[in-house]
């Protein structure tokens, strides 16, 4: 296990370096100058010149790229060409909306979804679970933004029980408000995560039903029940456990739809700002601690499979898909 | 009998809206530019569903919306399948440190969401439908490339391909007699799925103005828009929501009618 745990953590190590390397690359690859964003229309060349000195974009590639990793090895990401800002401590507190948003969105979904999704399979043959399986077919065809306006109209502007859009100026200070901008993004989020989820779910557990295994035990005299909790649930559990970790990891990110929807001022709008205004350190520093958060949520997700099914120890890297 | 009635009903949702396209090549209501009506006017009279904020008749931007969406959709699979398929028949074909790259690449890759590649692409080229379709189309070529490269793998540990390639026939013969044939059922499938994934994404970078520029009608921007005004006028809010539902519905029915018909594996599941 230790073993496995030093080869599977340079494993880590190595995707973030490469990834960072990428990038970097292809960040560099935008079309316009950095230094456009730090100097008016029409400034003269030498002003330009001046701009790009002071941030550095006048060096070599090479140069840059190793200013930027050293940077990032004692915890610094830059600061910001536009606001002149750090863009650590930004980060920091966009995370503060979007970890809450996306942890209680994914939780959320799991809870519908898991269910849903096994009596969707294992009820097929009735009315309520092809109506399950139905639903969920019309949940992946839903826009997200879309479903999030409706709900707006519905409970926010119609109702009147929560608000439509924003967060608190002063965040978490009064949780209770917090709490409640964020009740209509986590159920958008969760509710088309769920679609897709369900699906996989019912997938698995198909799987599982049809299994050899399973019939075995119910010939044995085991109950259902018994049968599913002993051999059903840890192998259908397998597959949609590297399904978790790929959407949770995409929702992160995945967010920034939604997050427009409602006016949060959370990771997603952060780096859609950066890109609009070529911000460089900004876009590079979210995408960074977003990388590192993918990748560690891939780590987490294989060590889960692995304790669970003794069948992946032989592999490096379990995913099931 | 229910295998072909899911693949049924969705050719039916996505030919009406290809329809629609169609039909909106050669004639439709108003012109798309025509500002001449009444301000957020509700359904009937002389605009069937009543118009904009901007006077525009909103049965035209339908209209013309739907001819986005299916390009984005269409535009972005071609794309995708084009890189795709191609990257990952020479990884799997490569196989050593070139296949180990190709693949740690493509894991790296897909673990970003395709909205958020697509945004990058989009926000270094301009904002124009063909940068939304090149991004998308990118975006989704990795997971193509993933899938294409674990069948074929799958398809040269077979055993008669090693009787095949003994008996002298050539790699790209063996590719075209042996590995495509074996592996597009899935791919086809999976396509599809990409199809409805291409046509949301266009419209989430639309609605994040990312999308095709003013005055190009495309759904995504139509509900920004609508956004609002969605309590004073609300056929310019749902209209183009639900028309993005039944066409991802459609394709994605089609996807499921495909899987079932083509894998008689899974045929008894979904026949119950």
């Amino acid at each position: 296990m230790t073993g496995y745990l030093l080869r599977r953590l340079a494993f880590l190590v190595v995707s973030l370096v490469l990834a960072s390397i990428v990038l970097f690359v292809l960040l560099r690859m935008l079309p316009g100058d950095p230094a456009n964003a730090l100097t008016s229309v029409g400034a003269s060349p030498e002003q330009i010149a001046a701009a790009r000195h002071s941030i550095g974009s006048d060096r070599p590639l090479p140069e840059q790229f190793t200013h930027w990793i050293g940077q990032l090895a004692t915890g610094d990401l830059g600061t910001s060409f536009v606001s002149s800002l750090p863009v650590g401590p930004e980060v920091v507190q966009r995370l503060s909306v979007t970890v809450p948003l996306t942890l209680s969105a994914f939780v959320l979904a799991v809870l519908i979804a898991v269910p849903a999704g096994f009596v969707a399979a294992h009820k097929r043959r009735t009315w309520y679970g092809a109506l399950l399986s139905g639903v969920s077919q019309l949940g992946i065809a839903v826009p997200v933004f879309w479903l999030g306006m409706i709900l707006v109209v519905v409970f926010a502007l119609n109702a009147g029980w929560l608000p439509s859009g924003g967060f608190p100026q002063d965040g978490w200070s009064d949780p209770a408000q917090a709490i409640r901008s964020l009740v209509l993004p986590v159920v958008t989020i969760a509710l088309v995560m769920s679609a897709s989820l369900i699906r996989y779910v019912r997938s698995a557990t198909l799987d599982v039903l049809d299994s050899d295994y399973l019939r075995t035990s119910r010939a044995l005299g085991s109950s259902f029940g018994q049968a599913m909790w002993r051999h059903g649930l840890r192998n259908a559990s397998v597959p949609v456990i590297s399904i978790l970790g790929i959407e949770l990891a995409s929702t992160l990110l995945g967010a920034v739809v939604v997050e427009s929807v409602f006016a949060l001022p959370g990771l997603g709008s952060l780096l859609a700002t950066g890109i609009a205004q070529h911000d460089y350190p900004v876009i590079q520093g979210v995408l960074f601690v977003s990388t590192l958060a993918v990748l560690l949520i891939g780590f987490a997700a294989d060590l889960v499979q692995r304790a669970i099914d003794p069948r992946l120890r032989g592999r490096l890297s379990g995913g099931a898909r | 009998m229910k295998r072909s009635a899911t693949l049924w009903t969705g050719c039916v949702l996505a030919g009406l809206i290809a329809l629609v396209a169609l039909v909106s090549l050669f004639w439709l209501p108003y012109d798309a530019s025509d500002t001449s009506g009444t301000r957020l006017a509700g359904p009937g009279g002389s605009h069937l569903l009543g118009t904009d904020k901007l006077g525009r008749d909103l049965l035209t931007q339908l209209m013309t919306g739907s001819r986005i969406a299916l390009a984005a959709g269409l535009g972005s699979v071609a794309i995708a399948a084009l890189v795709g398929i191609t990257l990952g028949l020479v990884a799997a074909f490569a196989q050593g440190w070139f296949d180990d790259t190709v693949s740690a690449f493509l894991d790296i890759l897909i673990a970003f969401p395709t909205l958020l590649l697509a945004m990058l692409i989009v926000s270094a080229r301009s904002a124009t439908l063909t940068s939304a379709i090149i991004a998308i189309g990118l975006a989704q070529s990795a997971i193509v490339a993933r899938l294409t490269r674990i069948l074929v793998k799958r398809v040269l540990a077979q055993d008669y391909i090693t009787a095949s390639r003994t008996s002298g026939t050539s790699w790209p013969r063996i590719v075209g007699a042996h590995v495509l044939p074996n592996i597009w059922p899935t791919l086809a499938v999976n396509l599809a799925l990409q199809f409805g994934l291409a046509v949301l994404a266009e419209a989430s970078l639309s609605y994040l103005g990312l999308g095709a520029p003013p005055p190009n009608a495309s759904w995504g921007r139509m509900l920004q828009e609508a956004q609002a005004t969605f309590t004073t006028a609300p056929a310019g809010a749902l209209a183009p929501g639900i028309l993005l539902v039944l066409l991802v519905i459609g394709v994605n029915l089609v996807a499921d009618g495909l899987r079932d018909t083509l894998d008689p594996a899974r045929r008894r599941r979904t026949t119950a």
